[in-house]
């Protein structure tokens, strides 16, 4: 029996049922955990690479190839996700 | 910048994106498959597997000068964010010697912090402009 999903502006996600498996995280992992990390106004925007569609175009940008220019950088929850 | 592939992306935009946005969206729609560069700008949620609307202004030095956090259900406001840039762009050629104060819209009178205004903003700002 499937209940229908109450679909919201989340992206609905599932995750194991039953028994909590106990699971092992690497030691790195266990340190970002412990910290979560906003960045900092006035500080330097942690650069990086990332596979992109542009214009029909699958490209890959680097935020440091926009130095020189304003950059407004959006996260948001998935695609098709209404707002 | 999502979670979702580029060819969900590439997907996303033409079924439905196109018909809002003649041409298509005009700038790189990025992926972070993993939540990698969200979880460095600290908007991963790790337990849902997504990234809140996170929004960060960079200026040309690769500066963060701001940035707004929402969660799922409300978006973001694209006035507001282009507000802010010509605001932080006004400063920026003015070397600092000008701020925008609450409410500030381009041709707005800007403040010139020092000596002088300490004290005396009610002079010159009044709480009707925070509007």
């Amino acid at each position: 029996m499937s209940e229908e999903l109450g679909i919201g502006c989340a992206r609905p996600t599932g995750g194991p049922v039953g028994e909590i498996v106990e699971q092992k995280e690497p030691e790195k992992e266990k340190l970002l955990k412990e910290e979560p990390t906003m960045i900092k106004v006035g500080q330097k925007a942690p650069d990086f690479t990332a596979p992109a569609y542009h214009k029909g175009k699958f490209i890959s940008v680097k935020l440091s190839e926009y130095l020189g220019k304003w950059v407004v950088l959006c996260f948001y929850p998935g695609d098709f996700t209404f707002v | 910048m999502s979670i979702d592939s580029v060819f969900v992306h590439k997907m996303w935009d033409d079924k439905e994106l196109s018909k809002m946005v003649t041409g298509g969206i005009p700038f790189p729609m990025l992926s972070d498959a993993g939540g990698r560069v969200g979880t460095v700008y600290g908007i991963y949620d790790s337990d849902a597997g997504v990234e809140t609307r996170g929004k960060f202004i960079i200026d040309p030095e690769g500066i963060v000068q701001g940035y707004e956090v929402l969660t799922s259900p409300v978006g973001r406001n694209v006035s507001e964010a282009l507000r802010q840039i010509q605001a932080f762009q006004l400063v920026r050629d003015s070397k600092g010697t000008e701020a925008t104060p609450s409410g500030w819209q381009p041709g707005k009178p800007t403040l010139k912090p020092g000596p002088d205004l300490v004290g005396k903003v009610w002079e010159v700002w009044k709480t009707d402009m925070a509007f």
